[in-house]
């Protein structure tokens, strides 16, 4: 990065306090795909002069992966870990590059003593962009077809559809439905910690289904807002050879891209 | 004389077996625990106004919506007609309220209508689940009672309109050969029958309109002992269902309260608690339930919608969503069953909901995505059982699949799902 970026750490050393914490996810720190997209968030902020930070070594998992699978303990030792340094902080706001982290922040978090008005990245970008501290136009992704893949825990589970769609426009991108979206959307196959196992026995894999959802529409740039469904829709792709006709991106990305950060 | 007795007899057999399937239900949803659905009000009746009374999530799919309402409205406006039928049954007059006359004509060509109507709908719908390609409908779980059990419901609903139009056809018909006290001109849906019966002797109609009447009570006397029985259910349950379904966001899962004691207890030894009534981490049998999620199993209506919207059903998976709430409910009447033919007394049969219905194939297939809830007519939640199936397995039995053992290592120990180091987590800010 050709900037600085600074850990909450750095901030108390200051004597500063972010407007907004950036909540990166393991996947957005660890997976070589999913550092792209962080990358791609935290250029944004930069660009637009948004103040924040980041927790670096003293982030840890939500617990989200460990509840999902059943694990209620570990994901209140991870809740209640987290909550403590939240609160240390006194964090107001954060926003998030993956939205199992933030419904996890966002709605099981308050009950253990955690309360922060928390918004996935897409939400932060569409008000970026609705109070003109970004500027789009139209750039590399005009007239494209690109069609959005719903997170389900960012759609059907937080009722959020029109900021990553509002961003597509912003693009002057063609934005295409796949027959199955928005709260019809079909999961990507990642969720409920099935991300870390082997699927059960079946006829077909959850992505390769989805897939053909978004084969259908003829994309050539199939976007996400979540780093899981990104790895499950660029397998798909690859599952039918189809990298070179399309690209899989998270809205980040595509906004950093068209704005040439 | 004899038949106001056997009309009145008729009444209190069909009572008693209502109460007695009642009781039954009741002691079988209270094997739950109490859950803490009590609170907003305002919101819950909300939700139960706008889902189960205004059937705003069936309009998905609007054309069988229209059939469902046609069928739901019939059931509700016909079923007036059932004052008239229980004082003409017990005090031997033929059609009490004819005195009426202008309001009479209006509500009885009202009713016609709308059995016209329901007569359609229900002969659409034997069509579509017998013959149209829909697969919600040939799934494994649909075979032998829940197949019967759809077709007969349908089957009698149009029966029981078909008396009804045939009894009326015979009252005008008699009315015109002035062979009836109770004189009724001719309706607007059942004088297309009229032809027919017109060669009938006069005596002939008047059996045939006696035979009609009795058999559309004990119809409705059947159909409703029937209805506690069966799937139908939904017709009263939708209601308390929908009033305490979940108003959170749907992304969210609760937090349990007995864990946040101990994990409090664990990082503070100190802390003080709130102590919870506790039986055993998750849910390995229904009586681990809350009341609630047993009423929605007692509601399902066996659409199927949920598996149809899931995503590993779709590829094939052995995970079914609306089997899970069938088998909760099945292993419920298991359970009252052999309550029942101990005398109330619950013997341990080694069986429970985890294995011995819901495999554990089934419950780790679910990947949390909220399809199923979002697509149920009445707001079940199939994926909150599986997860809390899931809390037993994990919580109690220390039983998961290895990767998922070696995720919760990981999570554990560097705070993260893979075996990367913490120190490592900004490395991307100076890539």
């Amino acid at each position: 990065m050709d900037f600085k970026i600074r850990t909450m750490a750095d901030c108390m050393a200051e004597g500063t306090t972010p407007d907004v914490l950036f909540w990166v996810g393991c996947a957005g720190s660890f997976d070589d795909r999913a550092k792209k997209i962080t990358k791609a968030i935290a250029k944004i902020l930069h660009h637009t002069n948004t103040s924040f930070a980041i927790l670096g070594s003293e982030e840890s998992c939500t617990g989200d992966p460990a509840k999902r699978a059943g694990n209620e303990f570990l994901f209140q030792m991870m809740a209640m870990q987290n909550i403590s340094v939240l609160n240390a902080y006194e964090v107001k706001k954060i926003v998030t590059g993956c939205p199992h982290c933030f419904n996890t922040l966002k709605n099981e978090y308050p009950e253990l003593g955690g309360n922060y008005e928390v918004i996935h990245h897409t939400q932060l970008i569409q008000e970026l962009l609705n109070t003109g501290k970004l500027k789009i136009e139209g750039g590399e992704f005009k007239g494209k077809k690109i069609t959005f893949h719903d997170p389900c825990y960012l759609g059907r589970g937080n009722g959020e559809y029109e900021a990553p769609r509002q961003l597509i426009q912003a693009l002057d991108a063609e934005l295409v439905e796949m027959k199955r979206c928005k709260t019809n959307g079909l999961c990507c196959g990642a969720g409920g910690a099935q991300m870390f196992k082997e699927a059960e026995k079946g006829t077909k894999e959850i992505n390769v289904e989805r897939m053909e959802d978004a084969l259908a529409v003829k994309p050539s740039v199939i976007a996400t807002g979540c780093p899981f469904c990104n790895t499950m829709m660029t397998d798909g792709v690859k599952h039918f050879e189809q990298e070179h006709t399309i690209a899989v991106k998270d809205i980040a990305e595509l906004i950093a891209e068209a704005v040439d950060l | 004389m004899i038949s106001q007795i056997i009309f009145a007899l008729l009444l209190v057999v069909s009572g008693f077996f209502i109460f007695k399937r009642y009781q039954f239900v009741k002691g079988n949803i209270l094997l739950g625990q109490k859950g803490p659905e009590t609170d907003r009000k305002g919101e819950r009746l909300k939700t139960m106004i706008l889902v189960a009374f205004g059937q705003g999530k069936m309009f998905s799919r609007p054309f069988v919506a229209l059939m469902h309402l046609i069928i739901y409205i019939g059931f509700v406006v016909i079923n007036i007609e059932l004052i008239e039928i229980i004082v003409d049954g017990l005090t031997g007059e033929h059609r009490s309220f004819v005195g009426f006359r202008g309001y009479y004509r209006l509500l009885i060509n009202l009713f016609e209508v709308l059995a016209g109507l329901v007569i359609i709908a229900c002969v659409v719908f034997l069509i579509r689940r017998n013959f149209g390609k829909i697969k919600r409908f040939q799934s494994a779980e649909m075979k032998t009672w829940p197949k019967r059990d759809a077709n007969i419901i349908l089957i009698t609903e149009i029966l029981l309109m078909k008396a009804f139009l045939i009894m009326n056809a015979a009252d005008s018909i008699l009315t015109v050969r002035s062979a009836t006290p109770a004189r009724v001109p001719s309706f607007w849906v059942s004088q297309i029958s009229q032809p027919f019966l017109k060669p009938l002797s006069t005596g002939a109609l008047e059996g045939l309109s006696h035979f009609c009447w009795w058999f559309h009570i004990v119809g409705i006397l059947g159909f409703i002992v029937y209805l506690s029985y069966s799937k139908h259910l939904h017709i009263l349950l939708a209601f308390p269902t929908t009033y305490f379904s979940k108003l959170q966001s749907p992304g969210s899962l609760s937090n349990d309260k007995a864990v946040t004691n101990e994990v409090k207890l664990m990082l503070d030894p100190n802390a003080i608690v709130e102590p919870v009534e506790f039986t055993r981490f998750g849910v390995k049998d229904v009586s681990d339930m809350k009341r609630t999620q047993l009423l929605s199993a007692y509601s399902c209506t066996e659409c199927g919608r949920c598996t149809s919207a899931c995503p590993a059903n779709q590829t094939g998976k052995l995970l079914s969503p609306r089997k899970v709430m069938m088998d909760v409910r099945d292993r419920m009447e298991e359970i009252g069953n052999a309550k029942a033919a101990n005398k109330g007394v619950w013997i341990e049969d080694g069986k429970s909901l985890i294995r011995d219905y819901i495999s554990e194939e089934e419950v780790w297939a679910c990947t949390t995505c909220n399809a199923c809830t979002d697509a149920c007519p009445i707001n079940i939640n199939p994926m909150e059982v599986l997860v809390d199936l899931r809390r037993y397995l994990i919580m109690e039995e220390s039983k998961s699949p290895d990767s998922i053992t070696s995720m919760f290592n990981n999570v554990e120990n560097n705070g993260a799902p893979w075996a990367m180091s913490a120190m490592n987590r900004a490395d991307w800010t100076n890539e």
